[in-house]
């Protein structure tokens, strides 16, 4: 049992090695061994959520193994509530990506290699309970999917010149430029806390004061928003995810942006809870930039990939929203979207990906009446629309429910303008959304579309199916995630706030003091 | 299993096997939902009779918790078992049992039979959810999900264009009102830190005035989306796209009176402000006026019912404005009787023309079509406000109220009763009588098969005597507070007032054989005005145009030209300009070399030796 973690991690790397040694001619066994690694991940972590003890609110699972003992680095995964959620999402993503992966036709060997290499770097970050492997695993990541989105990705020719090779170029350069600031953060923790990468001693030894706490968390935070794609460092994405081919646009949007919001909820916020308090008030007023600002650009966006890359752009405002808070219920709302809206977009994605494959057209204003041709694709279509558009029933809703009761809950003007833009911002959401289902899926047949075929046997329903499966199970019954988050939120994130903070705000009160002044160093 | 549960989720469950395994089997999946929705009523009968012993409030099953994060936040689903709640579900599976058992005659031979239960049945469950909600975010979670049954229903026919922008632009309209709401109970929680309908009235009297009122405005927002209530009622006339069985279930008799419900529903935040109440009674006010004049100049069969249907809902919303819950509740109720009746009558006239829905093209149906236009005369009457009609008792406690609290509406109220007689009898005498217009047309008509004459019968005794007795005012509130002696002058009055407007309809409209407009040269440039919805349509484009598609270009061009150039500009300029500074470090001259080599050797040995 102990092991399970592990192996769900470490065994699409395995299987990446494993393919190396397979023939290139067989594409069908390499891509048949993807398909295994990441279903058998995928079995292995809800073997794990099931066995998940609902009452901890600590890491569980934990294995350590001794790496670099003179710098104090050891390869230690674990899971509480909220890597917890996080694991599935990869999980299921990556094995629904792999399934969707069939339209990709050359240089298979290549690509089932560095998908499955990405896996394990995006599940490695998310378990990690040392600092160094968290940054390890998530440069393991960020190379495949440079290599992914260069070698197999396809940009219709834009009127900005514009190509696959700037839009990598644009996105890896981007992540890596988060990536070293965050690093910059996490070192001086790394010395400040006694040299040592463990997130839990970490916790202990760390006492920064408060003015150092203020920069520090200042690197952690746009480091980190880079790859969230945090207003204004949100530029990469849209195109990027425009550019990916489908299964890299999925685990991107679906799961690598989501380490952006992981590595602020894990290290930031516990860590540096001062620094914290310093800077939400900024955070919230960029986060209703991400809503509103992306959402209306999604609005002038032609480009099925481009709308729905503004789109995720917004609706990682609300996350960041949610994590602004500091509050229980804002911060588990937020890691609920993040659960959320990465099995949304990947679903959304995926379904782009089926039309364009037969398409090679994704311009909405160019696609009509598509739903004739394609029922099953144009259903599931709306329906990832309508929980795009945070429709109650699907797990969006619960999670936005949750952001904005709890930044509303935050009480100070800046949070109150916030919630407001945010709820505006679902009315955006739909706006976009409706109208691109509405053109391309409704409306009179374009006879030229006769040659697309259906998603018929279920062989290739289900993925679509499985996606929006899970989405409707955790909307109907939220609880099955927010239970083993919130004890978790509450333990790692808001105890740590709360404590240094200020006292615990009752209802109704205003719960936000200056507190940045109240700094304890320790020696 | 408790029963409630079973009225709620047995649609659900219709919908949810109807998609995924009986979707090929057409006429299975038609009975699947419709035997939901009559179990439904069934057991609302039940319900219903048990109440009347007194037990009902125990029937009321345990909630279950939705959501729930530490002491700050609990959601639940369950269930409230009242008089309000429970006239409301048999109005619900009621009139929603004869639309189904309609909709197999109406739909028979659509390539989308199934499809179109699984929505319908969709839509019931979700009606039934606001109807049991017992606290704000569940009756928010089944609003939003009567909305998107609205939206696939509204879209049924979706290759055809308007239908699909129809759906689209209720769904939105919709959405903006919903933005009010969600404000509004979001602010309330932070007042009272519930969200439980049972619980807020005790916490109520805390709240400041101001915050009361703004309060109760906000999540009026929400009724005037869903009950169409200017400024926001735009969206309901083009929802006549869907299928009449459609119109008349959703867009007539119940998700649109969903509103009016709600405000009932919360009526204990309503009551205990003026502010609020005055801005209520003056919408619903404005809505039943300007719907009724717009509908005089309307040329579709189904559209003149949807103008009908706002002014109505404008005298249920005006009505809880004037703190009348009871008249609002006894006129929904009749309204959802007499005005499913009517559309579902209109849908009986243009299944017999073959999707006809041209006032202009018909004519001298009544020989032809004699059982949808007995009903339909009947549900006109009703409609009117004509004694002994349901519509009449329903319609005077409102005009009477009105008459107690506020004159100007009182009058606005008359006009507005005067203009339903005028512009219902318009569409009875141009479509049943004077002769045919379209003799193909009329020679193809036909009267419906009785799974469709049926429902219209069962709807049409309903319209006749849901008024008497006042039954209904005295199930909703057993201590109805006691009516002062009207003076019978009004009364007769307001029996004088719908003859008034038949006799104009009919001096006008049953003269031989009118095949055009005749009213159009006389009222020159205020028919176009009218006819034209008063450009509300247009103005709003303008607004989405203008304003939103202004601000949404900038924030794209910014993005792509201030925030990309500079982003990635900045950060390739960067590079760049380090690249070239060290480059003046590389020069390539050895003397250079040798010189800086040099400085720097003395400079160590000045740090070595003298310091």
């Amino acid at each position: 049992m102990e092991n399970f973690l592990t192996i769900a991690i470490l065994l699409p790397l395995a299987s990446a090695f494993l393919a190396f040694l397979l023939p290139a001619k067989k594409p069908g066994a390499i891509r048949a061994l993807a398909i295994f690694a990441t279903g058998v991940s995928l079995l292995l972590a809800i073997c794990i959520f099931s066995q998940f003890d609902r009452q901890n609110a600590g890491y569980q699972f934990v294995k350590s193994v001794e790496w670099l003992p003179s710098l104090g680095v050891n390869l230690k995964f674990g899971v509480d509530g909220i890597s917890m959620t996080l694991l599935l999402l990869v999980s299921i993503v990556s094995f629904c990506g792999a399934l969707v992966s069939h339209e990709i036709h050359e240089r298979e060997k290549e690509y089932y290699i560095l998908f499955l290499a990405l896996t394990t770097g995006i599940s490695g970050t998310f378990c990690s309970m040392d600092m160094f492997f968290f940054y390890f695993f998530y440069e393991l990541a960020v190379i495949p999917m440079y290599l992914l989105i260069g070698m197999y990705g396809s940009l219709p020719a834009g009127k900005h010149g514009r190509t696959k090779e700037y839009a990598t170029m644009k996105l890896t350069l981007y992540l890596t430029a988060g990536a070293v600031l965050a690093l910059i953060g996490l070192l001086t923790m790394y010395y400040a806390g006694g040299r040592t990468f463990d997130m839990v001693e970490l916790k202990k030894n760390l006492a920064l004061n408060g003015a150092t706490q203020q920069w520090v968390f200042a690197c952690l935070l746009f480091g980190f928003g880079f790859l969230a794609s945090l207003f204004p460092f949100h530029t990469w994405s849209p195109l990027g995810y425009a550019a990916a081919p489908t299964a890299a646009s999925m685990m991107h949007a679906g799961v690598l942006k989501k380490l952006g919001a992981y590595g602020i909820i894990r290290l930031a916020l516990p860590l540096l809870p001062e620094g914290a308090r310093h800077w939400v008030d900024l955070l919230a007023i960029l986060c209703i930039f991400n809503v509103l600002y992306a959402g209306l650009s999604a609005l002038t966006q032609k480009d099925w990939k481009f709308v729905i890359g503004y789109s995720s752009v917004s609706h990682m405002g609300y996350v960041m929203l949610g994590i602004a808070t500091l509050n229980v219920v804002g911060v588990t709302g937020a890691v609920l979207l993040m659960f959320a809206h990465g099995v949304m977009a990947a679903l959304t994605f995926s379904l782009i990906g089926f039309f364009y494959h037969q398409t090679h057209n994704r311009n909405v204003p160019d696609l009509s009446g598509l739903a004739r041709k394609i029922p099953f694709i144009g259903v599931c279509m709306v329906m990832a629309a309508m929980a795009s558009s945070g429709l109650p029933g699907f797990a969006n809703f619960a999670s936005e429910v949750m952001v904005f009761i709890g930044a509303w809950h935050e009480g100070s003007f800046v949070f109150r303008v916030a919630t407001i833009c945010a709820v505006w911002g679902i009315v955006v959401t739909a706006t976009y959304l409706l109208w691109a289902v509405r053109t391309s899926f409704f409306g009179p047949f374009d006879e030229k579309w006769n040659m697309l075929h259906d998603a018929t046997t279920l062989k290739q329903k289900f993925p679509y199916v499985f996606l929006i499966a899970v989405l409707m199970t955790v909307g109907f019954w939220p609880r099955l995630l927010t239970d083993i988050i919130k004890p978790s939120v509450e333990k790692h994130v808001v105890a740590a706030i709360d404590n240094r903070g200020r006292p615990v705000a009752a209802m109704g009160q205003t719960p936000r003091l200056a507190s940045a002044a109240t700094g304890e160093t320790r020696p | 299993m408790n029963p409630v549960w079973i009225i709620l989720f047995a649609p659900l469950i219709s919908a949810a096997v109807i998609t995924l395994l009986t979707r090929k089997a057409q006429m299975l999946s038609a009975l699947i939902s419709c035997a939901a929705i009559i179990t439904g009523f069934v057991l609302t009968l039940q319900l219903y009779s048990a109440m009347g012993h007194g037990e009902a409030h125990s029937l009321a099953p345990a909630p279950l918790t939705w959501l729930v994060i530490g002491d700050l936040v609990k959601i639940e689903i369950g269930a409230t078992i009242d008089h309000l709640s429970v006239l409301m579900l048999l109005v619900v599976t009621g009139v929603g049992s004869a639309i189904h058992i309609y909709s197999l005659g109406y739909m028979k031979g659509d390539p989308g039979f199934s499809r179109f239960f699984a929505c319908l049945s969709l839509f019931t469950f979700s009606m039934l959810g606001i109807v049991l909600s017992n606290n704000f975010i569940q009756i928010f979670i089944f609003w939003e999900l009567v909305g998107v049954s609205s939206y696939l229903l509204i879209g049924f026919w979706f290759e055809k264009h308007s239908a699909a922008e129809a759906g689209k632009k209720a769904f939105l309209t919709n959405r903006i009102g919903d933005f009010g709401m969600m404000l509004g109970i979001l602010l309330l929680w932070t007042q009272t830190g519930t969200f439980c309908f049972a619980e807020l009235p005790a916490k109520i009297a805390a709240i400041p005035a101001g915050t009361l009122s703004l309060i109760a405005a906000l999540i009026f927002c929400g009724a005037v989306g869903k009950s169409a209530q200017f400024p926001l009622h735009v969206w309901l006339p083009d929802a006549m796209e869907g299928p009449t069985p459609v119109s008349a279930l959703i867009h007539a008799a119940t998700m649109v009176a969903a509103g009016v419900y709600m405000l009932c529903r919360v009526a204990f935040l309503i009551l205990p402000s003026e502010t609020a109440l005055h801005l209520i009674a003056w919408i619903g006010g404005v809505t039943a006026l300007m719907a009724a004049t717009i509908a005089i100049a309307q040329n579709d069969i189904k559209r003149i019912l949807a103008y009908s249907t706002l002014s109505q809902l404008g005298y249920m919303v005006m009505a809880v404005g004037l703190t009348g819950i009871t008249p609002a509740m006894f006129h929904l109720t009749t309204h959802a009787f007499f005005k499913a009746l009517l559309f579902l009558g209109a849908g009986s006239v243009i299944h017999a023309l073959h999707h006809e829905q041209d006032i202009w093209k018909m004519g001298g149906l009544w020989k032809k079509t004699p059982v949808t236009f007995w009903t339909f005369l009947i549900g006109t009457l009703a409609l009117a406000g004509v004694p002994p009609l349901s519509g009449f008792y329903s319609k005077d406690a409102i005009l009477l109220l009105a008459f107690e609290h506020n004159k100007l509406l009182f009058v606005i109220g008359v006009l507005t009763a005067l203009l339903t007689a005028y512009y219902m009898g318009r569409e009875v005498f141009v479509v049943f009588f004077g002769k045919p217009r379209d003799h193909h047309a009329y020679d193809h008509a036909h009267e419906s098969p009785a799974v469709m004459t049926l429902p219209l019968v069962f709807l049409c005794v309903l319209s006749v005597i849901a008024g008497w007795g006042d039954k209904i005012p005295h199930f909703i509130s057993e201590h109805m507070a006691e009516h002062g002696e009207h003076p019978a002058l009004l009364t007769a009055g307001l029996i004088a007032v719908p003859v008034i407007g038949f006799l104009v309809a009919a001096s006008i409209y049953l003269r031989p054989n009118p095949s055009d407009e005749p009213v159009k040269k006389a009222l020159g440039k205020l028919w176009t005005l009218v006819e034209n919805k008063y450009y509300f349509d247009e103005l709003y484009a303008l607004i989405i145009k203008y304003v939103q598609g202004t601000i949404a270009t900038l924030c794209e061009l910014f993005d792509r030209f201030i925030l990309q150039k500079v982003g990635i500009g900045g950060l390739a300029g960067t590079t760049s300009l380090a690249g070239k500074t060290l480059r003046y470090l590389q020069t390539g001259n050895i003397q250079s070399y040798a010189f800086l080599f040099g400085l720097g050797v003395t400079v160590i040995i000045y740090y070595v030796v003298v310091r």
